[in-house]
């Protein structure tokens, strides 16, 4: 699961903030130089969302978002629910091939 | 103090990230023996309670924050992390560390007690829920777990009676640990966390834990709960009934309760010869403390609500809800919990501004904490409300409910508003994330409510009893001295102290509709908001012509004061700092007087402002 796989045209990574309600994916990795984010609160956000569970081979899926602009949005992972804002999604890395959705 | 602790004692934290049910286990192990204060220098809440065991042993049990790990993104997580490191100032190192594990939720929590295991503090992890847990289906190898960690694992059930058994048994066995020093402790890098997390995932793998799907009525609640659209009309439902319920639901206990006082009254009044010692008691004690102690059973079912909000796990989904419209202020989602408390005491409300974890976001929570209508405004609502709104029909609803709904809307529109101007200007902050775990939905337990009742009740009578009743004799005295001459064709008050303070103040208060009787009780009332009304009713019964105390505040207003005055009052009101309290406490969270006095400043503004405008758009239409 953790290792890439060869056609990487389509299983590309893409960022959490780019799927919508009802995708589900598995967790690539955390980004800890996003820019949207301030310096101070880069570091301590990846670091954060690795202790919530958000770690390589875990499957979420987009269960809710508040409109217009699908902003924030609620994140099932494993029992947990949270919800992010798309900027703090924009970190988590996320493979959707996998879930077949799109 | 720490030289009388007998070797029969034993100092234990609990620990375990937010909502995994901490909180009740300790109020199952400690049971109504608990006392809450703040840590020495900060105000996060400090709750300590102690517990006997079979075998007389006596337990300190420390209710640390709930805390996701030990590298803290807020005040509350530092204080866990120093607690448990033994770096607290003012604190004792704890000797046992009691991890308490929603059984319901592994992955999340199982991480916390590898990194607390790490640092080779005797500990026991608890592992809550397990009732609710087995009933859902999950299912895990307790010996097993308790072999690859190393450590005492024991269930609990915090919600019902013995459900503490095992974890007390498990204590019992446990030797008293040699003394230690502050713990050697090194920050964990993402790699490291990304260790631990793999580590857990291989203990839960080895443990035969199986977790079962989620169930489809809660995924189907969620589904109309946490909806941009659905969801805002259940929470608009939601504050509504909450409303209503605050008048209807206690009209029957406060009749009770104003029944009992007015016979107090009337007995000590026949008792008693004529003098100040009658007029004392009579006049300032009963009237005075009385009329507010009647606003109990209110504030007793707004707590009910919140607490009751706050166990169900839907306050977070509120605020996810809110997220976007508290953003279009500049404010983040979690400032919605504090707003919410402060809807019942600002104090409480500022102080859970510390879940904030960025500071310019806090400041300007605090700033308008103070403009939600807290519980102390009620009775002074409620009066105004009582003698001068009509208790009709509006078509399903209560007329007085919804003069009381707008004053609550008032202030939080006027809230948004100052939010927007303060983020705008003196608060401009960087970007701060939202990353909010929203919990699995619990049915509140009766016992963690009545004791959360308990402590709220305690807090309001102890507030009745000491600075209420105080400055009720304060202003008896001012209201009663020097007394009326001979000659004197008004009310005796109007020759005393509060008089002349009240002529002062009226001179500034009259163009917004005050008059005399409200200008002094005013005075007081800045001690505390609902002190007003006692005020008014000991202004009122001491310049009655006869002694009439027993009649009741309501006729008195209803027919001296215009309707135009009420409003105004009311508008006051929505906006007014008659708290001192509050001002002192935003004085110790900001450690600074820049914040209170801007705050005090910007406050009296508005409400005069308010009440001006107020008064004679009132007035223009013949009000």
């Amino acid at each position: 699961m953790t290792s890439q796989p060869p056609d990487a045209a389509k299983l590309l990574p893409v960022a959490l903030s780019t799927l919508r309600k009802g995708e589900s994916a598995v967790v690539v990795g955390v980004r800890d130089d996003h820019e949207d984010l301030g310096d101070e609160v880069r570091s301590t956000l990846a670091q954060r969302l690795l202790e919530l569970g958000f770690i390589p081979g875990e499957v979420l899926e987009v269960v809710g978002a508040i409109w217009p602009g699908a902003d924030p949005i609620a994140v099932r992972l494993g029992r947990s629910l949270f919800a992010l804002r798309r900027r703090e999604a924009a970190a988590v890395m996320v493979s959707p091939a996998t879930a077949g959705a799109r | 103090m720490s030289s009388a602790v007998a070797a029969s004692e034993l100092r234990l934290a609990l620990v375990g990230v937010p909502n995994c049910g901490k909180t009740a286990l300790f109020n199952r192990l400690t049971g109504g023996h608990q006392k809450v204060a703040n840590y020495a220098g900060v105000t996060v809440e400090r709750k300590e309670g102690r517990f006997t065991g079979r075998s007389g042993r006596t337990y300190r049990i420390l209710d640390l924050p709930g805390a996701y790990s030990l590298t803290p993104t807020s005040l509350d997580e530092a204080i866990t992390r120093d607690a448990v490191l033994g770096r607290l100032a003012g604190e004792m190192p704890p000797e046992i560390v009691v991890c308490v594990v929603d059984a319901t939720n592994l992955r999340l929590n199982l991480r916390l007690v590898l990194e607390i295991r790490r640092l080779g503090v005797p500990m026991v992890v608890a592992l809550n829920m397990s009732d609710v847990a087995r009933a859902r289906g999950f299912r895990l190898d307790l010996r097993k777990l308790e072999a690859e960690l190393g450590i005492p694992v024991v269930e609990t059930v915090a919600v019902s009676s013995g459900g503490a058994h095992a974890l007390i048994e498990r204590l019992e066995q446990q030797v008293q640990p040699a003394a230690r020093g502050p713990v050697d402790y090194r920050e964990p890098t993402s790699e490291d966390v990304l260790d631990t997390q793999r580590e857990a995932r291989r203990i839960l793998t080895l443990v035969d834990y199986y977790e079962p799907p989620r169930q489809r009525l809660l995924q189907r609640l969620d589904a109309i709960v946490m909806h941009p659209v659905l969801g805002t009309l259940v929470l608009g439902a939601l504050l509504f009934t909450i409303f209503q319920a605050v008048f209807s639901w206690a009209a029957l206990p406060m009749d009770l309760i104003d029944a009992g006082i007015s016979a107090v009254g009337d007995a000590l009044h026949d008792g008693l010869p004529a003098g100040p010692l009658r007029s004392l008691l009579v006049d300032g004690v009963i009237a005075g403390a009385g009329s507010v102690l009647v606003f109990l059973p209110q504030i007793l079912i707004l707590f009910l609500f919140i607490l009751a909000l706050e166990e169900s796990g839907y306050l977070p989904r509120a605020a996810y809800l809110l997220d976007r419209v508290m953003g279009s202020v500049g404010l983040s989602g979690r400032a919605f919990i504090p707003l919410l408390s402060s809807f019942a005491c600002a104090i409480p409300g500022i102080m859970a501004t510390r879940t904030i974890p960025n500071v310019r976001d806090r400041m300007a929570t605090i700033m308008i904490a103070p403009l939600m209508t807290c519980s102390a405004r009620l009775p002074v609502y409620a009066l105004l409300i009582g003698a001068f709104i009509p208790a009709q029909q509006v078509g399903w609803f209560n007329l007085q409910g919804l003069v009381l709904f707008t004053l609550y809307v008032a202030g939080v529109v006027a809230a948004l508003v100052v939010a927007l101007v303060l983020k705008r200007t003196a608060l401009k902050a960087s970007y701060h994330p939202l990353l909010l775990e929203l919990p699995e939905y619990h049915w509140p337990s009766p016992r963690n409510l009545a004791i959360g009742l308990w402590e709220r009740a305690r807090i309001f009578l102890r507030r009745v009893g000491t600075i209420i009743l105080a400055l009720m004799i304060v202003l008896w005295f001012l209201s009663s001295y020097p007394a009326a001459p001979a000659d004197a064709t008004m009310p005796p008050i109007y020759y005393s102290f509060a008089g002349y303070i009240g002529r002062g103040l009226e001179v500034l208060l009259a163009p917004i509709g005050f008059n005399w009787q409200i200008s002094i009780a005013l005075v007081p009332g800045l001690a505390a908001r609902e002190v007003a009304v006692g005020a008014l009713g000991t202004v009122y019964s001491l310049s009655a012509s006869d002694e009439a105390v027993a009649a009741t505040l309501t006729p008195m207003i209803a027919s001296t004061w215009s309707l135009a005055t009420a409003l105004a009052l009311l508008a006051w009101y929505v906006f007014a700092p008659q708290c001192l309290s509050t001002l002192a406490v935003v004085k110790r969270e900001t450690a600074s007087w820049r914040y209170p006095v801007a705050m005090a400043a910007y406050l009296f503004g508005l409400a005069y402002a308010g009440a001006f405008v107020t008064y004679r758009v009132a007035l223009a239409l013949g009000g």
